[in-house]
């Protein structure tokens, strides 16, 4: 294979792995500061980057048409919201069942999820159809060979980058951080030290839902294209990537989001006439690696233990 | 049981017939009809559509003098759905009085119908669904179709494009029966066009993400991509070829042809090719005449794309009986005849019925994507010249 062709794929493999990780870091995070699964975090990313489209044509209908200002505010607006959505889903949904059975928290979002994916398809007009999203970053493509370097492709990597490492500094330089930290270490103590147990709770929502909504604009603005059912396949394989990197720790789900795109990538270069099976192979492979690590790649530092 | 059962019909038929004419001798006798399609439901337009066209051609024969007989329609709902339809199909087919009917516009039904028709040797004519088993999955002599298959139209791809001289190709299709059997047709075709197939892909068709694909693509460099599949992932691989920087044509087929496509590629879809069954009404050979008397009769729906099918489909059922007389097996009988020498005529050109009834003179039309509209290759820039595909 020529340098051109691979670095294509690694491209490839780098945006959607971005992506990915994305959503695992939404999955780690709730699942660290209240040990339950949130299975609507992919339909809130739907909702997100339907929300960011919608701001699009709003702004556009009122006259603003500065692409780098659209883009700042279609970004603020859909994190905001979504933050916003989290927070809420948090505080009425998941705490109330925070004495119920584990099981009960995962139906209810999943029903939740459902409920979200429906009401783009149908509240949004002509919701069931895919929608196009404006290229709203500079489209100039540079040419290697096989490889076409577009300027937004770069521009999106670079920008997920930095929100991973500013949630890297968020989690491990501040106090809220130090707060996220010990609710997920122990609830009990955190609380006797004086810690805002449902602020936490509720913040660490927000950001994760926030983390949703960026990666839903990400995916609108890489594939110029969003349909209400995009945050299906996107939570399974979140959720996935959380599991193997392991549950509750943010490095375990970033290695687990590149880790699985790489897969795919790998699974279609490996079995060019086959690639249909290509989520088979990525998924197969992390059924593998769960049989061998059952606490994911990297586990939580102190796990709790009975 | 059966053959009991059918050597009484033409005596029950040939009573009817005399008893009719013994009550009044200027009163054409009266022989019934059927029609299924969807009335209801997503599709219903389309089921309206071909309803009103098969009414029409009913109203027509009654209004002409020369008629033999006076004819009545059935019109049943099939929802689109196959456990409606097979309902509907049942009570056609079981209602004596009905000598034979038009049926169908949605494939899922149809395939699940043809066997209840077989059964109670109803002949019936398809005015609308595509799926090439309809007709070349079982042997049912009551079974025909007017309107092309997928077959029909991968063929008039393969050679279209050969023509227009692509000379590699890559194969996207998505893997369900439809994006499948598209695969396998238009593979054939265009092999025995000549043309060479570079890779074949199957991807879901719920995926998100062609980039692996397309890169791999990008380095086998085909002329042309062929996707077998519908418009949602039809609109994923068309953006993500232009972010990989692809060159290649874009050729879909009828399940790209939508204005969600073009809505949802904008700009991109600037020259993107496909072929669908059937054509525009007014571009058929007696498609003019067809929409005046259609207008005439004030449906308050229009006739849609399949509206001209039905039409066809009816008025060689109310020929045939002419001919024949109302008697199922005769009709069944002289439809399977009408082949070759005895093609018949009609608003959506020959009908020529092959050894599974089904019509070789399919109709397909060419399209293109010209300013954010399918248009008609024939009348297009592209093919003035005045614009080129990607490529030439």
């Amino acid at each position: 294979m020529d340098v051109g062709l691979f670095a294509q794929y690694v491209m490839n493999g780098l945006m959607l792995g971005m992506m990915y990780a994305l959503v695992a870091v939404g999955f780690t995070l709730f699942f660290g500061v209240l040990n339950v699964i949130n299975f609507s975090h992919g339909d809130v990313l739907t909702v997100g980057a339907f929300t960011g489209l919608a701001t699009y044509l709003g702004l556009s209908a009122i006259g603003v048409s500065w692409a780098p200002a659209q883009v700042v505010i279609v970004l603020l607006v859909a994190t905001t919201c979504m933050a916003g959505l989290g927070a809420v889903i948090a505080r009425y949904l998941v705490l109330p069942l925070k004495a119920a059975p584990a099981l009960n928290t995962l139906l209810l979002t999943l029903m939740l999820g459902t409920v979200l994916r429906e009401a783009v398809r149908l509240f949004y007009p002509l919701g069931a159809n895919p929608q196009r999203f404006p290229p709203l970053l500079p489209t100039t493509a540079y040419s290697f060979g096989n490889f076409t370097l577009r300027v937004d492709s770069v521009m999106l990597l670079l920008a997920g980058l930095a929100v991973i490492v500013g949630i890297h500094l968020v989690i491990n330089k501040t106090k809220l951080g130090l707060a996220i930290r010990a609710v997920a270490q122990d609830e009990e103590t955190a609380k006797t030290m004086g810690i805002n147990f449902t602020l936490i709770v509720l913040v660490t929502f927000a950001i994760g839902s926030g983390l949703a909504a960026f990666a839903g604009i990400l995916h609108g603005l890489y594939y110029s294209e969003i349909n209400f059912a995009m945050g299906l396949l996107l939570g399974v394989i979140g959720f996935s990537s959380a599991i193997v990197g392991g549950l509750g720790n943010i490095y375990g789900a970033i290695i687990g989001g590149f880790l699985f795109a790489a897969l795919q990538t790998i699974g279609v270069l490996a079995m060019p006439f086959a690639s249909a099976y290509k989520d088979v192979f990525a998924f197969g492979v992390i059924i593998l690696i769960m049989a061998w690590r059952p606490t994911g790649l990297i586990s939580e530092k102190i796990s709790e233990r009975v | 049981m059966t053959a009991l059962r059918f050597r009484h019909v033409p005596v029950f038929a040939a009573a009817l017939a005399l008893g009719l004419a013994s009550v009044a001798v200027d009163a054409k006798p009266k022989v019934k009809v059927g029609f299924i399609g969807p009335l209801t439901g997503g599709t219903s337009s389309n089921g309206i559509g071909g309803r009103n066209s098969a009414d029409l051609a009913v109203r027509l024969r009654n209004a002409d003098p020369k008629a033999k007989y006076e004819y009545e329609l059935i019109v049943l709902d099939d929802e689109c759905k196959p456990n409606i339809g097979v309902l509907a199909a049942t009570k056609l087919g079981a209602n004596k009085d009905v000598i034979a009917a038009a049926t169908h516009y949605c494939s899922a039904v149809a395939i699940t119908t043809v066997a209840v028709y077989h059964k109670f040797g109803l002949p019936i004519i398809v005015w609308g669904a595509v799926l090439p088993d309809i007709t070349y999955g079982n042997d049912y002599k009551e079974v025909h179709r007017v309107n092309g298959t997928m077959i029909n139209q991968n063929e008039t791809a393969a050679k279209f494009m050969t023509g227009l001289g692509y000379k590699t190709w890559a194969i996207i299709h998505d893997t369900t029966d439809y994006g499948k059997g598209h695969n396998k047709y238009f593979s054939k075709f265009l092999i025995e066009n000549g043309g060479k197939i570079l890779g074949t892909f199957g991807v879901t068709s719920d995926q998100q993400d062609f980039s692996a694909e397309l890169t791999k693509i990008k380095s086998l460099n085909p002329e042309v991509i062929y996707f077998g599949g519908l418009t949602p992932i039809g609109v994923r691989i068309l953006a993500q070829m232009d972010k990989l920087g692809l060159k290649a044509l874009l050729e879909g087929t009828s399940g790209i042809v939508s204005d969600t496509f073009l809505k949802g590629s904008g700009p991109l879809a600037e020259g993107v090719l496909a072929f669908r069954e059937g054509a525009p009404t007014e571009k058929l050979p007696g498609g003019k005449f067809f929409l005046e008397q259609y207008n005439k009769q004030g449906y308050s729906d229009p006739p849609e794309a399949y509206g001209a099918f039905a039409f066809t489909a009816m008025s060689l059922i109310l020929d045939t009986i002419e001919a024949v007389g109302p008697d199922r097996k005769k009709v069944r009988d002289a439809l399977n005849n009408v082949r070759g020498a005895n093609a018949a005529d009609s608003i959506t050109g020959k009908v020529d019925f092959d050894d599974h009834g089904q019509n070789t003179i399919a109709v397909i039309t060419k399209y293109v994507a010209q300013d954010g509209k399918w248009t008609v290759w024939e009348d297009s820039e592209y093919a003035k010249g005045l614009r080129k595909l990607k490529g030439r």
